[in-house]
């Protein structure tokens, strides 16, 4: 164990909390303080940094409980909206992705589709306390006799309705290119050919697992702001690759960590849950997602000051392989350059695009600080962190 | 006529503005957009147009050019018989809707759509827009709203 001047514990930080003594600022706030004062004084004065991101985040969805009907029913096939949800679990539970398109959706079929409404929307709707259409069918057994429900519903009269996403919160992605001559459109968004438009994905230097690169206080059981209401981290998400090539200052240069989160979604909000439709490549859901990091020592005040000059994407080439999809890696961008509007390559000047929005991502940041200092929430030392080795 | 010809035109003391032209039957015949840019100067870049010999016509067009010889023109227009509508206020984002990530700004032409760094907020401004609609399938919570002026068409 290294040896820290500074050493907070999660307890003290929590009693804090409790007397309003905490001291709170967001991801983009402690860069300069750190930069002014140097680690250790920013690490004594400063007790948790507010973190937060808001962007499609495909691996989304929700557990939905509508209750028990009469007579009884064993659902087999479901729909909400005429959005199909899996019904292959206990009698009345389901589970809505993101993804899934409406039934009667053209998709692709004309080219490219549009995918206005899928279960994205419908989260995104339930939160917003309007009223769906359920429409349920079974094949009846002696236990659960009833072939077919339909019903209004409401998330309030949902006897649980949990938002568990697999896979959320990625640290770092591709910044997205095209270098083939037509237009293509993906779920990084419109690439233009001949490389048009360069897209990105990540709110940067104020993106959760940047500032905490090595997971030393982000892991199973931690408590966060998810989609408005309060939520965990579960386990390390989907696809979670902590082995990914790092730079000098240990921040990965690749989609590496993942977490798995989970919350109640009868506490969300549709400003931080909000379905959308990408053309030609089908329905997501805007999650909004913020995690605190307290600085227990100096290590954590110099992991949440990094910049954006100091994280880099990996430009990839979508148009580049035959078999479609992510291709090869032309290098990597600074997401300073990102957001400076134009990068280069191959001496053109490429206009960049983001599809995550920063504004939201800072008011998330902002929130979260909020409700620190104001003693709605507290710190959750977490019972495992996340795996930092594949 | 009095055109302001000769003068440079820079962005800056140009004026643009999207128009929809309504033109009633008698008047489609008339050569009217060419008497725009030869007596006028004007630039013109046309977005759709729907005239047919004997009936009534519509066309969506930028006009560009010296404020004095916009006004001009704009008062030959309506001496002439054509109904005159502004684009601009037609064409709307709800901002509700809009939760400025910067995805439209990927195919947006005119420059309607740009990004306000380094507080990376996404700005609209409607009298830039051409109406082209690529915005609309392309914005991910589709804010976008973008529809002819009812009035006029």
């Amino acid at each position: 164990m290294p040896n820290y001047q500074v050493n907070k514990t999660y307890q003290e930080i929590n009693e804090k909390i409790k007397q309003g003594r905490v001291v709170v600022v967001t991801a983009e706030e402690i860069i300069d303080i750190v930069r002014r004062q140097g680690e250790v004084a920013a690490a004594r004065q400063v007790d948790v940094v507010t973190t937060g991101t808001f962007s499609p985040m495909c691996s989304s969805g929700a557990f939905l409980n509508f209750g028990h009907t009469s007579p009884p029913i064993k659902a087999a096939r479901a729909w909400i909206n005429n959005v199909p949800a899996y019904a292959g679990l206990a009698a009345v539970d389901l589970y809505l992705g993101a993804t899934e398109p409406s039934a009667d959706d053209p998709l692709n079929k004309v080219y490219p589709g549009e995918f206005k409404y899928g279960g994205g929307h419908v989260i995104s709707d339930l939160v917003a306390g309007k009223s769906v259409h359920l429409v349920v069918e079974a094949y009846g057994t002696d236990c659960y006799p009833n072939k077919r429900v339909e019903m209004k519903l409401t998330l309030n009269k949902m006897v649980n309705a949990v938002l568990l996403n697999p896979r959320n919160c990625y640290q770092n992605y591709n910044c997205a290119v095209n270098l083939s001559h037509r237009t293509l459109y993906t779920y990084m968004g419109p690439l233009r050919p001949r490389a048009g438009n360069a897209n990105y994905c990540t709110a940067g230097q104020l993106s959760p697992l940047f500032n905490d690169p090595y997971y030393r206080t982000i892991g199973i059981g931690t408590r966060i702001f998810l989609g408005g209401g309060v939520g965990y981290v579960c386990f390390p998400g989907t696809q979670h690759h902590p082995g990914r090539p790092r730079g000098e200052n240990g921040v990965p240069m690749a989609p590496a960590a993942t977490l798995m989160v989970i919350g109640d979604l009868k506490t969300m909000s549709p400003r931080y849950l909000v379905g959308v439709s990408l053309l030609g490549y089908g329905c997501s859901l805007c999650v909004g997602l913020g995690i605190p990091i307290p600085l227990l020592n100096e290590e954590m005040a110099r992991a949440c000051a990094v910049t954006d000059d100091e994280l880099f994407a990996p430009l990839v080439d979508y148009g580049g392989d035959e078999s479609g999809g992510a291709g090869r890696t032309l290098g990597h961008v600074s997401y300073a350059q990102l957001k400076s509007g134009t990068i280069i390559l191959g001496g053109q000047e490429v206009p960049t695009v983001p599809l995550s929005s920063l504004v939201r991502a800072r008011e998330i940041a902002h929130l979260l600080k909020n409700w620190i200092q104001t003693g709605q929430f507290f710190l959750t030392e977490p019972v495992q962190c996340l795996p930092t080795t594949e | 006529m009095a055109a302001t010809y000769g003068q440079r035109l820079t962005e800056e003391n140009m004026h643009a503005e999207m128009l929809i032209l309504r033109f009633p039957k008698k008047i489609v015949d008339q050569p009217i957009i060419y008497r725009l840019v030869k007596d006028y100067d004007l630039e013109f870049n046309l977005l759709k147009a729907n005239i047919t010999p004997q009936r009534e016509g519509i066309i969506v067009m930028e006009l560009k050019g010296h404020p004095k010889n916009f006004r001009q023109g704009l008062r030959y227009l309506k001496d002439a018989g054509v109904q005159v509508k502004r684009m601009a206020g037609e064409v709307r984002r709800n901002e509700e809707r809009c939760y400025q990530c910067g995805t439209c700004t990927a195919l947006c032409p005119t420059g309607a759509l740009w990004i306000k760094r380094p507080e990376m907020e996404v700005c609209f401004e409607a009298e830039k827009c051409s109406a082209c609609e690529l915005c609309v399938s392309i914005c991910p919570a589709r804010a976008m709203e973008v529809r002819l002026n009812r009035q006029a068409v």
